[in-house]
């Protein structure tokens, strides 16, 4: 699935500081669905893009408190989180709040 | 569980389709919705705390930070809107931070040709001879939060003072505030647990100092910036990896995952402490050495400098004695070694 995913607030860094990745993200069908949630994407970044320091992006089984996640420009908790389902050419973006102000 | 893809309507206008949900009240809101509740929220809170009176010159603390470079945005263009006739000003510490502080430095600059406001930079080289650079290279990493800490305070009223300003405002948010009480109850720190959550505070002191976003939170105000393209710097100053307020902001990220609201609980909560009247509280007073408030003989900036200095001559601070006749009072006052005390219990 071809996405485009943005880092910002500083998460950039974690990725060889490079803002926007355009991807294309292969995954395995889970529980008989063929559709890319959040939480498969989340998994899919932590071990393809994140290069360093990867406390910084995820918590467990999500991000770190205090990212905030968009898909499509809209707030994610709009749309179940880690349940979030991903279609062709979406847009994702992580911004983290977590610096000085 | 699968997510579906539906559109949800802002539950406001139920015109367009929500784009974020507010933590403040679980509203699901668009753009446009956000946008005016976001200001009108600030503009009554404005209104409602009498933070500014017409004709005021308003110093903004800005860092090139989310909070700021928002707070200068919004600030602005609510004083065009209400027509609050405030005189606005930028106003930026340089604490000689290569790698952070010049960064941002050119944040605030183009912000300053971005908002159409004058910008003012104070710098800890003119004004105490150190950058923190070199502080930082003296003492390491432990203690230099605090170094920072008291020394930008004193910056910022220097160069309030020097755009003659009435008052200055921060961008201090509702997660910074939450943060603070924390703090301050987790050491214990009573003087300023009472003092902590007012949204104005200083006015005892050279200059009042407000917090207009002390209910905004953290969330929104990078929403608001994301949405609006607001151009702000936005990296973690390399010298505060063990500060111990990154242990109080992950409490309360933690806390807000849970239960939003917490976070103006908290703020609610050390509104309402009240210290006993047969508490002891440090008196205030003015520093010997340089007539900033203090509530000891000495400021904490000039104890810190004697420490890093002891006896060159002090630059920007005041009238300074001259150092040589200083040095004996230094020993006898206790000049506290800088490296005596952990970082979080120096008083003061």
């Amino acid at each position: 699935m071809q996405l485009t995913l943005e880092f910002g607030g500083g998460l950039e860094l974690l990725c060889d500081s490079k803002k926007i990745h355009n991807v294309n993200v292969e995954f395995e069908q889970q529980n008989g669905e063929d559709k890319l949630t959040m939480k498969g994407l989340l998994s899919w970044v932590r071990t393809n893009l994140i290069k360093e320091r990867p406390e910084m992006f995820m918590k467990g089984d999500t991000v770190r408190p205090g990212v905030l996640v968009l898909v499509n420009d809209c707030d994610w908790e709009l749309s179940g989180q880690l349940n979030t389902s991903l279609e062709e050419k979406d847009v994702v973006v992580f911004i983290s709040t977590l610096h000085g102000g | 569980m699968e997510g579906k893809r539906s559109v949800r309507m802002c539950c406001l206008c139920n015109e367009r389709r929500a784009s974020l949900s507010r933590p403040k009240t679980l509203e699901q809101i668009c753009r446009e919705c956000f946008y005016l509740a976001f200001e009108d929220e600030i503009h009554q809170i404005i209104v409602s705390n009498r933070l500014f009176i017409r004709g005021d010159r308003v110093a903004i603390g800005a860092s090139g930070g989310k909070d700021s470079t928002v707070l200068a945005y919004v600030l602005s263009k609510l004083n065009r809107i209400h027509d609050y006739g405030l005189h606005l000003f930028l106003l930026s510490v340089d604490e000689g931070i290569t790698g952070y502080r010049d960064d941002s430095l050119e944040t605030v600059h183009r912000n300053q040709i971005q908002y159409g406001l004058p910008l003012k930079v104070v710098s800890y080289k003119d004004l105490y001879g150190w950058t923190m650079d070199e502080i930082v290279k003296l003492i390491g990493l432990k203690n230099n939060c605090t170094f920072c800490g008291v020394f930008r305070r004193q910056a910022l009223d220097r160069g309030a003072a020097f755009l003659k300003a009435d008052k200055l405002v921060t961008g201090h948010n509702a997660d910074d505030i939450a943060e603070t009480v924390l703090l301050n109850i987790l050491r214990g720190d009573i003087a300023r647990l009472s003092r902590c959550s007012s949204i104005i505070t200083g006015e005892d002191g050279p200059i009042p100092r407000c917090k207009p976003f002390k209910y905004t939170y953290e969330k929104e105000i990078v929403m608001y910036a994301y949405f609006k393209k607001l151009d702000y710097f936005s990296t973690e100053c390399i010298y505060s990896p063990n500060a111990y307020r990154g242990f109080a902001r992950e409490f309360i990220k933690d806390l807000e995952r849970i239960r939003p609201r917490a976070i103006l609980d908290i703020i609610k909560s050390g509104e309402n402490f009240r210290i006993s009247t047969t508490t002891k509280m440090p008196e205030q007073g003015t520093c010997e050495r340089c007539g900033y408030i203090s509530s000891q003989k000495w400021c904490k900036a000039c104890v810190l400098l004697d420490g890093l200095n002891r006896g060159l001559p002090k630059l920007g601070i005041g009238r300074s004695r001259v150092a040589i006749g200083c040095k004996e009072e230094n020993e006898s006052h206790g000049g506290k070694s800088i490296e005596s005390k952990q970082c979080g219990s120096l008083d003061f």
